[in-house]
């Protein structure tokens, strides 16, 4: 948590005043037993009125007092802890939209946004509870022993015994608890985990009759989450008597010790009085930290997990002198060289094997690509390499000759359009969507795109068009409706480069074919990258490239591969009838 | 009027889960008493060792010392008895928890499917997870604070009365004062509350749609906008979010100068009983016991008001609880169901009709009969009812009318267990176990050897993809197969059924993530494995099924046509067409 205070830079003024304002409170409070003191020697014992009625007057101002510096430190520790929390969502909010693929493959985008609410939450109510209240309880501590010494220094030993033994025992217990606590949560996680288990999987369980195991294995779960909270419950809940106990002693000690300095007449009744008051305001104060030492404990673990994300360090970044580049070989016509690759290798971060191997090819401008092989052949990450979401290993990416980790990352994902395999829209209007591809794109650009998706059809069918409003991932639109709309958001910006992957797989045939015939009429120059799995949809690639394990398996026409790649071949039989791809 | 005896009947039941730890309770309360009692008369013998110190020269130090000695006692006891009292609360309430999570879960594992089916998981879930916390956090402070708390305000009351009548309803009057302080801000916080959560749930589902799909947002520089968007979000945040945590924290200040003014009404009190009727009616060490008694009084009220509402919120989720208790579990086996073993695999449907919703009937009469190692493809349209089939044949849920029999038995004349022993079934829907490789391959068959479960991925060519993992077989794989892709995923379900090998198949989509020429070398398997064994296949590519000895064509829950490919092309009928239509391409190819 500590890390993290540099966030609070902004409300310096406000982390300084709301403590002081905290510590003015606590002293008002302790100068109560002075004045009940002051009253039972002067007033009582001397039988004057109006001594009594001064000092109702003073406890009551100094109750207002208080309550004014309380009211003062709670706004300046409200503003403080949540202005931090507001900077620190924003910046960590910054940091993560720097990540390249590697960085969100490592975390994991369903814990970053868990990272980004409740750990944020439980981080905001941890500094909140510090500003003000955490240090009340020490304030009191140490303002208390301080009185003592004021009123009368060799009863004030006692102060200066009991309250580091006190300490000592408080943080004794938190540190014994709290690797146990953190155990505790473990467990209550792997319940969790097991119920959404038992109930994902009931199809399965049943199936194979383990419902008696799955419901013993529960109970096993359930009973060691039992024993390790009743093993913690056994060291927290010792925590109030021993406490009680110390200061209880303190209390017998400090009677003894008073009256001796009593009967040497060095100090008052009332002062005695007001000395056990004070060793009560400790046990009180005591008894309030425990109770915030819990929430506190949470926010230093939910600190812990943010700062992981902080630490997480953006791998892929533009090169310092990233100059805007104007293209290399633009001018040398359409037959120039949009997309190559140079004995291109990956290994994903972390990963022991290559996932792809030595890829060598080159793409001419306007040249459709298509890119086929089986299940885990590498042909998405063959694709995600062009738009640099990953570094390549070895070898190089030229896109338009340059290569790609000479270009800025704005401008080059600017050249290219992207429908991914899941298709994902946000909740807003068609019309929104749509700019995301292009954030000035008129309605005439959006519906050219629309047109070439082969979703204008049914875009002009839903209530109100363009401004018809998609829910949460666009869940009220059908898989296949979903898809055509981010295959027109990539068109929208014209990109030079387009790369669908496998992104007609919720289409029908008819669909796909009309699609692939926009596509090469409609988008002249544009160069695109097809990624499929069925050889139907890409028989009338310029370019094929075959993939088996991250390897090169051929490149070619269809009727080349046909010919010569065994791999492609066998991909084809298993889709057509014999007769039909002989033919 | 319902509503309370509702809540009534929640209380009781929340009592019966209570009741086998009875003697834990009792014990409880009795330290409950103790611990509050010796509290209570510890600041009377601290009183009365300070009435004996009085000036100068004037201290008893003979009467201090017993005093004393019986103060360390009473704290001991107190320290001794509230321990224990805490231990007895924590047993009680993990207890119950256990005990009750382990029998919802069981009660889960027997609920219909229909239930299942309808009721989303994450609710079912947050009740066998939040919600039994929920109680078991509510049974702990029930029973550590309310009845403490309880007990203090009675027992200080008549320690109080006593001592002095006058000064002890003073503080009966005063100290209420702070409870509507603490009430009347709590009224106007739980609107700034309201619209502070409102904005958060905005951030949270902004944040969810944004950052859970951050690669889209690389992808199309969508960065800066989406800083915008979260930047404006969060400002508003802070706005609203200041005022819920300002007003909010302004309870325990107030209290705490309400209760100043108790402290010193009762000093000022005091003070002017002890002067004018003299010590014989209050003397100052008992002054000073008065003193602590106010703080001692007030402290349960302070409380009150957050253990009322979480009582209440638990009382809430003990009836979320018990509602999913009381949801009827599915029919047991007959008592006399016979055991079905190896069966030979025939299978006859007759007149079967069954809907999920009695207003939709899915199927209307449905009458099949498949011979011993037959292989029965099932098409047709989304919808038409082919997996409504798989379901009454696994008996995950039971025909509305006709008989579904195998080896010549009704299957609701054998036991489920049995039956379904009987079938190895690979869904669509991958379903795999936190734990590794080779326990999920075994999921079926527990004592596996691992060279059977090494020879069963072989033969499902998974084995090439397992043994490049980290581990190989002991690979630990994430919940629900997290690092795995659906095509492995799929792969390890029909590994999974391969090691069982059971007399017959249902295959469910299995293999549609998996591409097709490994799917072609999968089915190759199955071929050779099955032999003999009748199994049900369900696809969308009609190249899986193009082998089959018998295609069944569904549409609108009937059966409408029925044969081998050749003999159904030959027909001209509506597989003919959704055959044509699905691969134009194929029709029109060279």
């Amino acid at each position: 948590m500590l890390r993290l205070i540099r966030y609070l830079r902004n409300y310096k003024k406000e982390s300084i005043i709301g403590p002081l304002f905290k510590m003015l409170e606590a002293f008002f409070e302790l100068l109560v037993p002075l004045v009940v003191a002051d009253m039972i020697d002067n007033g009582i014992a001397k039988g004057d009125k109006t001594y009594i009625y001064r000092a109702a007057f003073i406890m009551v101002l100094l109750g207002v007092v208080g309550l004014i510096c309380s009211l003062v430190a709670q706004f300046f520790a409200a503003k403080a802890s949540v202005g931090f929390a507001m900077e620190l969502r924003d910046d960590l909010f910054a940091h993560l939209n720097r990540f390249s693929y590697a960085e969100l493959d490592k975390a994991g985008t369903s814990t970053l946004v868990t990272r980004m609410t409740s750990d944020m939450n439980q981080v905001q109510a941890g500094v909140n509870l510090i500003l003000r209240l955490f240090l009340r309880s020490p304030f009191l501590v140490v303002g208390a022993l301080v009185a003592a010494f004021l009123v009368n220094a060799k009863v004030a030993i006692v102060f200066a015994i009991a309250s580091p033994i006190l300490a000592l025992i408080i943080y004794g217990i938190m540190v014994l608890t709290i690797p146990m606590y953190s155990k505790v949560q473990k467990a209550v996680d792997r319940i969790s985990l097991a119920t959404r288990e038992g109930l994902n999987g009931v199809r399965v369980i049943r199936a194979f009759g383990r419902q008696k195991d799955e419901t013993e294995e529960f109970a096993e779960d359930s009973t060691h989450l039992l024993k390790l909270q009743k093993r913690v419950g056994k060291v927290s809940a010792a925590m109030n008597p021993l406490t009680f106990v110390v200061v209880n002693l303190a209390i017998a000690a400090i009677i003894m010790q008073g009256g001796e300095q009593v009967d040497a007449g060095v100090i008052t009744q009332g002062e005695v009085i007001a000395l056990v008051n004070y060793m009560t305001q400790i046990l009180n104060a005591l008894v309030a930290l425990q109770v915030l030492i819990v929430t506190a404990t949470k926010g230093m673990a939910s600190a812990k997990r943010v700062n992981e994300i902080l630490d997480l360090q953006p791998t892929v970044l533009d090169k310092e002198d990233g100059v805007t580049l104007a293209d290399g070989s633009k001018e040398d016509g359409d037959h120039a060289v949009a997309v190559e690759f140079s004995r291109v290798s990956f290994v994903y971060p972390g990963a022991k094997e290559e996932a792809l191997t030595g890829v060598s090819f080159a793409v001419k401008k306007g040249q459709t690509v298509g890119v086929i092989g089986g299940t885990g052949s590498a042909k998405t990450s063959l694709v995600n390499l062009i738009p640099r979401f990953y570094d390549v290993t070895k070898g190089a990416v030229l896109v338009n000759g340059v290569d790609v980790k000479d270009y800025p990352q704005r401008e080059l994902r600017s050249k290219i359009g992207i429908v991914p395999q899941k298709a994902v829209l946000f909740s807003g209007t068609i019309r929104d969507n749509m700019k995301w591809g292009k954030e000035d794109a008129t309605d005439e650009e959006i519906n050219e795109a629309l047109c070439i998706a082969q979703a204008k059809e049914f875009v002009d069918a839903k209530e109100g068009g363009l401004d018809y409003c998609l829910t949460q991932g666009g869940k009220n639109l059908s898989g296949g409706q979903r898809q055509r709309l981010t295959i027109a958001r990539a068109l929208v910006r014209k990109p030079e480069i387009l790369i669908l992957d496998d992104s007609s797989s919720a289409l029908d045939f008819a669909t796909d074919a009309a699609l692939r015939r926009a596509l090469s009429e409609k988008t002249e120059g544009m160069t695109v990258f097809m990624v499929s799995q069925r050889t139907a949809s890409l028989q009338n690639a310029d370019m094929i490239i075959v993939l088996e394990d991250g390897e090169v398996a051929g490149i070619g026409t269809h009727k080349e591969l046909v010919e010569n790649c065994e791999v492609y071949r066998e991909i084809c039989q298993s889709q057509v009838s014999a007769e039909e791809v002989g033919a | 009027m319902r509503k309370k005896s509702e809540h009534s009947a929640t209380v009781v039941r929340v009592l019966a889960l209570i009741k086998p730890y009875l003697w834990l309770l009792l014990l409880s309360l009795l330290f409950a008493v103790i611990t509050v009692v010796t509290t209570l008369y510890a600041p009377v013998l601290t009183g009365q060792a300070i009435d004996h110190v009085v000036s100068e020269g004037n201290v008893d130090f003979k009467a201090i010392t017993p005093i004393l000695f019986r103060f360390l006692v009473v704290v001991g006891i107190m320290a001794a008895s509230s321990w224990i009292m805490n231990l007895c609360n924590n047993r009680i309430a993990f207890h119950v928890v256990r005990d009750l999570r382990t029998k919802v879960y069981a009660h889960v594992q027997n609920l219909p499917l229909s239930y299942l089916d309808t009721h989303p998981n994450g609710d079912t879930l947050s009740r066998i997870v939040t919600d039994i916390d929920q109680l078991s956090d509510g049974l702990l402070m029930g029973f550590s604070q309310l009845f403490t708390g309880v007990v203090t305000i009675g027992a200080t009351l008549g320690f109080m009365l006593s001592i002095h009548v006058g000064i002890a309803l003073l503080v009966v009057v005063l100290t209420p004062v702070s409870l509507f302080v603490a009430a009347f801000i709590a009224k106007r916080t739980y609107s700034l509350f309201q619209a502070q959560s409102k904005v958060r749930a905005e951030m949270t589902s902004l944040v969810e749609e944004l950052v859970g799909n951050q690669k889209v947002v690389t992808a199309f520089n969508y960065e800066e906008k989406a800083e915008e968007r979260f930047g404006e979000v969060n400002h508003r945040l802070q706005k609203v979010g200041l005022k819920a945590v300002f007003f909010s924290s302004l309870t325990n200040p107030c209290t705490r100068f309400v209760n100043g003014l108790v402290y010193t009404g009762v000093g000022v009190f005091g003070g002017f009983v002890a002067l004018t009727a003299g010590p014989a009616v209050l003397s100052v060490g008992q002054l000073s016991c008065f003193l602590s008694y106010a703080n001692q009084y007030t402290k349960p009220f302070n409380e009150i008001s957050s253990v009322i509402t979480e009582l209440q919120n638990a009382l809430a989720s003990a009836k979320r609880v018990f509602d999913l208790l009381d949801e009827p579990e599915q029919q047991p086996d007959k008592e006399d169901a016979i055991k079905l073993t190896e069966a030979e695999g025939t299978v006859e449907l007759s007149h079967v009709a069954f809907s999920y919703v009695p207003e939709v009937p899915l199927l209307k009469d449905v009458t099949l009969s498949v011979k011993p190692g037959q292989r029965v493809a099932i098409v047709g349209p989304t919808g038409c009812g082919k997996t409504t089939l798989i379901n009454l044949l696994m008996r995950f849920y039971d025909v509305n009318r006709g008989t579904i029999a195998v080896d010549g038995t009704d299957i609701r004349d054998m036991t489920r267990t049995s039956l379904r022993e009987n079938f190895g079934m690979v869904l669509q829907e991958t379903w795999l176990k936190a734990g590794t490789i080779a326990e999920n391959i075994a999921y079926g068959r527990p004592d596996a050897t691992m060279e059977e479960i090494e020879a069963a991925a072989k033969a499902s060519h998974a084995h090439n993809f397992i043994r490049r993992l980290k581990d190989g077989y002991q690979t630990v794989i994430a919940e629900d197969g997290g690092n795995l892709s659906q095509g492995q995923k799929q792969l390890l379900c029909i590994t999974r059924v391969m090691l069982c090998l059971p007399p017959m198949l249902i295959l469910d989509e299995a293999t549609s993530s998996i591409d097709t020429r490994m799917e072609v070398r999968i089915q190759r398997a199955f071929h050779k494995m099955m032999k003999g064994r009748t199994s049900f296949i369900v696809a969308h590519r009609l190249s899986t099924i193009r082998e089959a000895d018998v295609i069944l064509v569904m549409k609108d829950g009937d059966i409408i046509e029925q044969g081998t490919h050749e003999e159904l092309l030959a027909q001209g009928g509506f597989y003919r067409n959704l055959y044509y239509s699905g691969a134009p391409e194929e029709q029109g190819a060279e």
